[in-house]
């Protein structure tokens, strides 16, 4: 189970962007967080995969709570749950190669001797062919770059994966097919989910349930 | 909406477009190969394919905004311009901004963040209409208007606008010199629900009110909101163009490709198309879509010609006899 209890968040002094935001997600289950622009969905998102720590309420993961926000929440915790980003061109390093990336996980958690054989298996589950692992970003499409970010995610087997905005610049067929792959890890793993979209047509057909965050308080309190 | 018949005179003609990018070591990239289209005055036509297909070249192309190692060929008419063939001087005077204007794909990006919505309104009127000094302000408001920018914000600059107003900035730059033709690349790519409905709903209002509006995008959804007409490209070849009536409801598509990323719709069959597009550097010979077409055939060999707007030599139906666009 992984939780969170009245979650208040923001940046800097300005006003939270979230406040009292309470969220449960159980192995096994996919969760929709649906939004307009700019009304928290993705600081929501990168609280879950403890990117983001929160001014106050309390993160579970399996009855552990996250401490040592103030630094980095502890690397057993981290590695438990996988994201991917809106922007895969913002979010792969420009200069290592789509297997370096990939790995790139491993590697720091000191596992590089397995990376070669979790490369190329989680190249295979995400579509990718042995040439495309040898390019840099800038000689791949959005959607084949997407693709490497996601075999990222899944590099340490997480236990939850948090997909924020993972399909919104790609087209419907390279959505559909990592949607697929996210589903077929899932099946095998049960792996809990989180998907953030502003695509409600998606999120209904990918999730069990939806949760619909209000608008931006931001927007409300100036 | 004229979706009925293909009216009188195209205000913009695309001709056998085609564009190949040289690079390094002899490699060549078939960016787009081909690419004929009709665009009438009032009508919107969106080009819809994966990321990657070709489409916001052939945008590029248009606006003469591609880098030097590129060899377009082909004709493309507006207002009596060949824009393919017009040197910089011609294409800076007479085309950008003045027989096409640009919607850009992340205004927020397209605008210039250190001076105001005024600041840069006023520059492109000045450029582009020349107005007695003490017309400028107000040519400045009006111009603001038509793209429903709020007046009480044109002193800001651009972070402090949501991505809404500053889409309408970023048209209102599109809609100073009255261009005929309205080109607009992914105008909804990132946008939510809401701003998106917004944009195809101005978009709509500009074909209505009687410009050409060219949409280039990947969100289905979106095409089917605003367009009259959709052409779908495929590894730089426009295989299908149909009326949107015809394409999104019954019959659907014809190309087997289009039906394909139709049904990758989470509201349809929400299943991929299998494998991947092919690399624009090295194309095989025949239909590009034959290694991922579960209907290709040793007829798929060879290039199939484009007829009745289809480029496929096994139709998922004939055309309807009436239709005949």
């Amino acid at each position: 189970m992984l939780e969170l209890r009245d979650i208040t968040a923001g940046y800097g002094p300005a006003a939270p962007v979230l406040e009292n935001v309470s969220l449960t997600i159980a192995p096994g289950e996919a969760v929709g967080l649906l939004g307009p622009s700019g009304c928290g969905k993705s600081t929501l998102a990168r609280i879950v995969a403890l990117l983001h720590p929160p001014r106050a309420g309390i993160v579970t993961v399996d009855g552990e709570r996250v401490r040592g926000w103030r630094h980095r929440a502890p690397r057993h915790l981290r590695t438990a749950i996988g994201i991917t980003f809106q922007q895969p061109r913002a979010a792969a390093d420009p200069r290592l190669r789509l297997a370096d990336t990939i790995a790139e996980p491993l590697r720091a958690c000191g596992l590089a001797a397995a990376a070669k054989d979790r490369t190329a298996e989680l190249a295979e589950a995400v579509g990718l062919t042995a040439e495309l692992l040898h390019r840099r970003p800038h000689e791949v499409s959005d959607g084949q770059l997407q693709r490497a970010c996601l075999a990222r995610a899944l590099v340490h087997e997480p236990r939850w994966l948090v997909c924020d905005e993972m399909t919104s610049m790609l087209d419907a067929s390279t959505t559909a097919a990592l949607v697929a792959t996210v589903e077929t890890y899932r099946d095998r793993t049960r792996a809990g989910l989180l998907a953030v979209s502003h695509d409600r047509d998606l999120l209904t057909r990918w999730c069990d349930r939806i949760i619909q965050l209000p608008p931006a308080l931001i927007a409300t309190s100036r | 909406m004229n979706a009925d018949a293909p009216p009188a005179a195209p205000l913009l003609s695309l001709r056998d477009l085609t564009v190949r990018f040289r690079l390094r070591h002899g490699v060549e990239v078939a960016a787009v190969t081909g690419a004929s289209l009709d665009l009438a005055a009032g009508e919107c036509l969106a080009l819809v394919g994966e990321s990657g297909c070709g489409k916001s070249v052939l945008a590029a192309a248009l606006l003469g905004l591609l880098p030097a190692n590129t060899e377009v060929t082909g004709a493309a008419l507006i207002g009596g311009v060949d824009v393919l063939a017009a040197d910089e001087r011609t294409l800076a005077r007479r085309v950008r901004g003045r027989l096409i204007g640009l919607v850009p794909q992340s205004p927020a990006a397209h605008l210039n963040p250190v001076r105001t919505v005024r600041s840069q309104l006023h520059e492109t009127v000045r450029e582009l209409l020349d107005p007695p000094r003490d017309r400028l302000p107000g040519l400045v408001r009006q111009a603001a208007a038509r793209a429903s920018f709020p007046a009480d914000h044109l002193d800001h600059h651009p972070h402090q606008l949501s991505g809404g107003l500053a889409q309408r900035a970023a048209t209102a730059l599109a809609l100073v010199g009255d261009a005929p033709l309205l080109l607009a690349d992914e105008p909804t790519t990132g946008l939510d629900r809401d701003l998106v409905d917004a944009t195809t709903g101005e978009l709509r209002r500009h074909a209505d009110s009687g410009r050409a509006v060219l949409i280039v995008t990947h969100d289905l959804t979106a095409a089917q909101r605003v367009a009259d007409r959709v052409a779908v490209m495929y590894a730089g070849r426009i295989v299908e163009v149909a009326p949107a009536a015809d394409f999104f409801g019954t019959p659907g598509p014809r190309h087997p490709y289009a039906h394909g990323l139709l049904e990758a719709l989470p509201t349809r069959a929400f299943r991929p198309i299998p494998g991947m597009p092919p690399e624009l550097s090295r194309l095989p010979d025949g239909c590009a879509f034959a290694p991922r077409c579960p209907h290709a055939t040793t007829a798929c060999h060879e290039q199939p010609p484009q007829y009745d707007g289809l480029a496929c030599h096994h139709p998922r139906f004939p055309l309807p006899e009436a239709a005949g666009a």
